[in-house]
């Protein structure tokens, strides 16, 4: 069904035509040179989501104190805490270009446990304040910050996607191929790894 | 045997054999991985999605059409679903999957919402997309989870919570009028689809050039009478191939497998959700 295969004329035919198959690979789209990039830019979008969700949380914290303090005022420490964490998570920012840079990524990811395990503290402690738990303002709240700690888990496992997806075109064939050419300051990024305990959100319980 | 073209006589994996069974075979290969995701999605059917089965059926008719009068007046994508088990996952992750494979909302402006009640686990969960966080908010759905919804299922009326509880969401997204009248100018449904169509037949046109030139190649060898070697008489014409003349490779055409299924022509619009919403349990 195949015609039959014209004869080779010359080595130089196969050559040229190696040649041409060659220089054409880096255009093939699936597997080309804009793979890298666009995975590298995918995977900083989903981290500026993930950046977002943690400020939106970093945001709510104040006016959740303020509730707090209004009923529970003698609960100094539980409340200090949660304040002093805010203060360090919203200190240690990772901007995306520093995505490949494991310290960083790593200080980027103990603020924001600290302040995960400060939160769930203060939410152990309301548990004891049941005028609190009925307070318009408190539940209104405790719906935004389950929202938001739904809304960095979803962010999360897109960026934690994205990367995989990053990663592996620096490492696979043929992209490393473009990666060892046009694209070798780029390194892999980083990923979250789970810590103990730390990445359980906040527990709210209504009952 | 001898004297007929061989294709015809090779037993086993023949060229033949190949031809038809080998684009099934592939699309098997695709699909097989799917197997592999935990908890099986259950399919868009329609608007309300009843795999457990709470929901009556004069309840149910009455939804779909409020729902989808909702869609034509506003193009946002309200759909309810009910399912008996989570399977162990819980409902935020569960509801966030379910919502993006079924692209609830108008692509884009992603304002679809997902109603999702697990029968069996007793938790209920309001997803809303990334275009309605601002209006839908956490707290809404949290207010019509517990104040609507909970009790009513509590006293095992179903449908009524549901119907209820998607009532308020039409309420709510309706208070925000003028940005509801905003978002429906913005994806507007024009009644001929004219970029579909102008889409259709540019594909059309171009896979006629692409193909063409294979197909000439090959079909007159698989359907036409040969005349002699390297040349077929087929619809008329007679084809002569001559080495030397282009290698006819197999073009290889692409599979479009839209993937959803449609219950009346209902079909999620290709929006996404972030995970905005809230859950509950009863």
């Amino acid at each position: 069904m195949i015609a039959q295969r014209p004869a080779l004329s010359s080595p130089a035919s196969l050559i040229r035509g190696l040649l041409v198959m060659l220089l054409a690979l880096p255009l093939l789209s699936a597997c080309g040179y804009n793979t890298i990039p666009t995975a590298e830019e995918q995977a900083k979008a989903a981290w500026s989501e993930v950046l977002n969700q943690y400020q939106r949380r970093a945001d709510l914290i104040p006016n959740l104190v303020e509730t707090v303090k209004g009923y529970a005022s003698h609960e100094k420490e539980v409340l200090e805490g949660v304040v002093e964490a805010r203060a360090k998570a919203t200190q240690v920012t990772l901007p995306a270009d520093a995505l490949s840079n494991p310290e960083a990524f790593k200080a980027f990811q103990e603020g924001q446990a600290g302040l995960t395990s400060a939160l769930s503290r203060l939410l152990a402690v309301v548990e004891n304040y049941p005028d609190l738990k009925a307070n318009q303002n408190f539940l209104a709240l405790q719906a935004q910050l389950e929202g938001t700690e739904n809304r960095i888990a979803v962010a999360r496992r897109d960026y934690i996607e994205a990367v995989r997806v990053y990663n592996t075109t620096l490492r696979t064939f043929p992209s490393v191929i473009w990666a060892s050419l046009w694209f070798t300051d780029n390194k892999p990024f980083e990923n979250f790894t789970a810590s103990d305990g730390a990445n359980e959100p906040p527990k709210v319980d209504f009952n | 045997m001898a004297g007929r073209s061989g294709r015809t006589v090779r037993a086993g994996l023949s060229a033949g054999s190949w031809r038809t069974y080998g684009p099934g075979a592939l699309l098997l290969f695709v699909l097989l991985p799917l197997a592999a995701l935990a908890a099986a999605l259950p399919a868009l059917t329609g608007r309300v999605v009843d795999d457990a089965g709470i929901i009556d059926a004069s309840s149910k008719a009455a939804l779909v059409q409020r729902l989808a009068d909702f869609e034509a007046k506003s193009s946002d994508q309200i759909v309810v679903a009910t399912i008996p088990t989570l399977d162990g996952e819980a409902i935020e992750p569960y509801a966030n999957r379910l919502f993006r494979a079924w692209g609830l909302g108008q692509a884009g402006e992603d304002n679809g919402i997902l109603l999702l009640v697990a029968k069996n686990d007793r938790k209920m969960r309001i997803e809303v997309g990334y275009g309605l966080e601002g209006t839908l908010t956490d707290l809404h759905s949290r207010l019509i989870i517990e104040n609507t919804m909970v009790p009513a299922f509590r006293a095992g009326d179903f449908s009524g919570g549901i119907t209820k509880a998607v009532d308020d969401i039409v309420l709510v997204l309706e208070g925000n009028g003028a940005e509801l009248e905003a978002r429906a100018r913005r994806n507007q449904d024009s009644g001929v689809d004219g970029e579909a169509i102008a889409g259709m037949i540019f594909v059309v046109v171009w896979a006629v050039l692409f193909f063409g030139g294979f197909a000439f190649a090959i079909l007159p060898r698989i359907f036409g009478r040969k005349l002699g070697p390297g040349r077929y008489e087929w619809l008329g014409t007679t084809f002569t191939y001559t080495s030397g003349s282009g290698s006819s490779r197999r073009g290889s055409s692409s599979g479009w497998s839209s993937g959803r299924s449609s219950g009346g022509g209902f079909s999620g619009g290709g929006g996404s959700s972030g995970g905005g919403g809230s859950s509950g349990s009863w």
